[in-house]
């Protein structure tokens, strides 16, 4: 089991959402962050006063999956949230010990889908 | 002979129309998705000012001063001559200059009611430009042919007690030319896409307030015409938004809030031409045929078209400000306001056929013209953002500011 946390840009999430439905992934998790990357922050100004750096909007997803739903779901984030500019985002993967469904108390692979 | 109480009436009617402007930046401000309000405040907030001073230089000479012909040319030019005596074309109990800031109200708005078409993608500095010609051009001229001494719809005797026709069809109209060249909105997924409904509620809160300076300030004085406006109005938005909802729930299952506080809105620009000359029971039936009109408009002609009038500037007062001048043809009544005229049901059927061929005349002045100046301000600034500016937001790309934070 894996767990992958998405870092990407706000207006790509419709596409990233369509990419993962396609590929069968309909579990996720979403929420809103604010982030500093290889993008420079943006410059914003308050009655004059200038303010540079400023964290920029993201969305971060994360989706549980098993092993082999891994290589399908990562292609599927890339392929709605790639523009080729800096700004993109990241996905990281890491292993998951355990998932377990509240409601029926079923733990591990069965409890992911 | 001024009229002290008609003098204060008609001030505190201006600035209650004057407060119409901030509140509609919020009911549009509400509408918009969130990287996008801060813009459509600022557009706002920049007609009150920019048509404030355009106004008193030029803006009220071309619509007021008396004159025959395509508008009422420089006599009035930068206030020259509007003091405190009272102009008797218009009122012979208010100050001239009283008059003058009343009307600058409606000036202000009007322009401002056209951002609904085009939000969240037109350029900042190209707007000012438009909103500046398109007051001169068309404001201005429409403005004299209906309410200026002198104006050749007014002498046809085309009724339109507060801008049915000078405010909500120019304005609906040009919104309806505006969204068709802009084309629609860059990754927008459902529409609409309010992000704040609250926000929506003040502002129709503050509109509907203001409606009263609106259509009960037209009369101009303290009497049984401004007083049927009061309630006329009242009627017809409390009429149409009701019925707005209870269209929602019997077709969709549920009433929201964003419906009824449209019905209303549909309700107020729908009675406006017909407030002084209506009374109240027509008001309701107003209200109701304003809601099922514009409920049809938005809810099922847009969505076939599918052109992306953002916020419904065009299916909300367009069609809202034609059917109530068409519908004031039909009920208006001599009982109600003796300087009036009875319409069709009341066996005048000529008043009706003026109604038609007024809105038909405006309507495609406002669309040509409005056509061209967006035009020539597209050739020579640009009117639309680039696209990476639409998807990062308006707020942050013309201004430099974002409305919200997640952290501190």
């Amino acid at each position: 089991m894996k767990l992958i946390i998405a870092i990407i840009q706000p207006h790509r999430l419709e596409k990233v959402k369509e990419e993962l439905y396609k590929a069968e992934v309909n579990l996720i998790t979403v929420n809103e962050v604010l982030g500093h990357g290889r993008q420079m922050g943006v410059t914003e100004y308050y009655r004059g006063v200038k303010e540079t750096g400023n964290l920029l909007r993201k969305t971060r997803l994360e989706i549980a999956v098993n092993d082999n739903y891994l290589e399908a779901t990562i292609k599927a984030i890339i392929k709605g949230a790639k523009s080729g500019e800096t700004g993109d985002g990241k996905i990281f993967v890491m292993d998951l010990q355990d998932c377990i469904r509240i409601r029926t108390e079923e733990r591990g692979k069965a409890a992911i889908g | 002979m001024l009229n002290m109480v008609d003098t204060l009436f008609v001030l505190f009617s201006a600035v209650l129309v004057m407060l119409m402007t901030p509140g509609l930046a919020f009911f549009y401000g509400g509408m918009v998705r969130r990287k996008n309000i801060l813009s459509v405040l600022m557009q706002c907030m920049v007609t009150l000012c920019l048509i404030s001073l355009q106004w008193m230089l030029v803006g009220y000479s071309l619509s007021f001063a008396p004159a025959k012909g395509f508008w009422g040319g420089f006599g009035w030019f930068g206030l020259n001559g509007v003091g405190f005596s009272s102009c008797n074309d218009y009122s012979s109990t208010i100050p001239n200059q009283v008059f003058m800031f009343f009307q600058m109200m409606f000036a202000v708005i009007t322009p401002a009611l056209i951002i609904g078409a085009f939000a969240e993608r037109m350029k900042f500095s190209a707007y000012l430009i438009f909103a500046l010609l398109w007051s001169t051009f068309v404001y201005d001229p429409i403005c004299h042919w209906v309410w200026g001494a002198g104006g050749w719809l007014r002498q046809l005797g085309v009724l339109d007690f507060a801008g049915g026709i000078v405010v909500h069809t120019t304005a609906g109209i040009a919104a309806l030319a505006t969204t068709l060249i802009i084309g629609r909105r860059k990754g927008i997924n459902h529409i609409p896409s309010p992000h704040n409904l609250p926000l929506v509620v003040i502002g129709t809160g503050l509109l509907w307030f203001g409606w009263f300076g609106f259509n009960g300030g037209s009369a101009l004085a303290v009497n049984g015409v401004a007083a049927n406006a009061f309630v006329t109005t009242n009627a017809a938005a409390a009429a149409a938004g009701l019925s707005w909802a209870l269209l929602e729930w019997i077709r969709n299952g549920r009433p929201t809030v964003f419906g009824i506080v449209t019905g209303s809105i549909a309700g107020l620009a729908t009675v406006t031409p017909a407030s002084g000359f209506v009374s109240v029971g027509s008001a309701v039936i107003i209200g109701l045929l304003a809601s099922v009109g514009c409920f049809i408009a938005i809810a099922i002609i847009k969505p076939k078209f599918g052109y992306d009038d953002s916020l419904d500037a065009f299916g909300v007062h367009g069609i809202g400000g034609m059917i109530g001048t068409l519908l004031t043809g039909l009920f208006a009544s001599k009982v109600i306001n003796a300087a009036g005229a009875d319409g069709l049901f009341l066996g005048n059927p000529k008043q009706f056929l003026i109604q038609l061929f007024a809105v038909a005349v405006v309507a495609l002045y406002t669309f040509s013209v409005t056509f061209l100046i967006y035009k020539l301000v597209d050739v020579f600034f640009g009117i639309r953002v680039k696209e990476k500016d639409e998807i990062v937001g308006l707020d942050l790309t013309q201004h430099r500011e974002s409305a919200y934070t997640i952290l501190e």
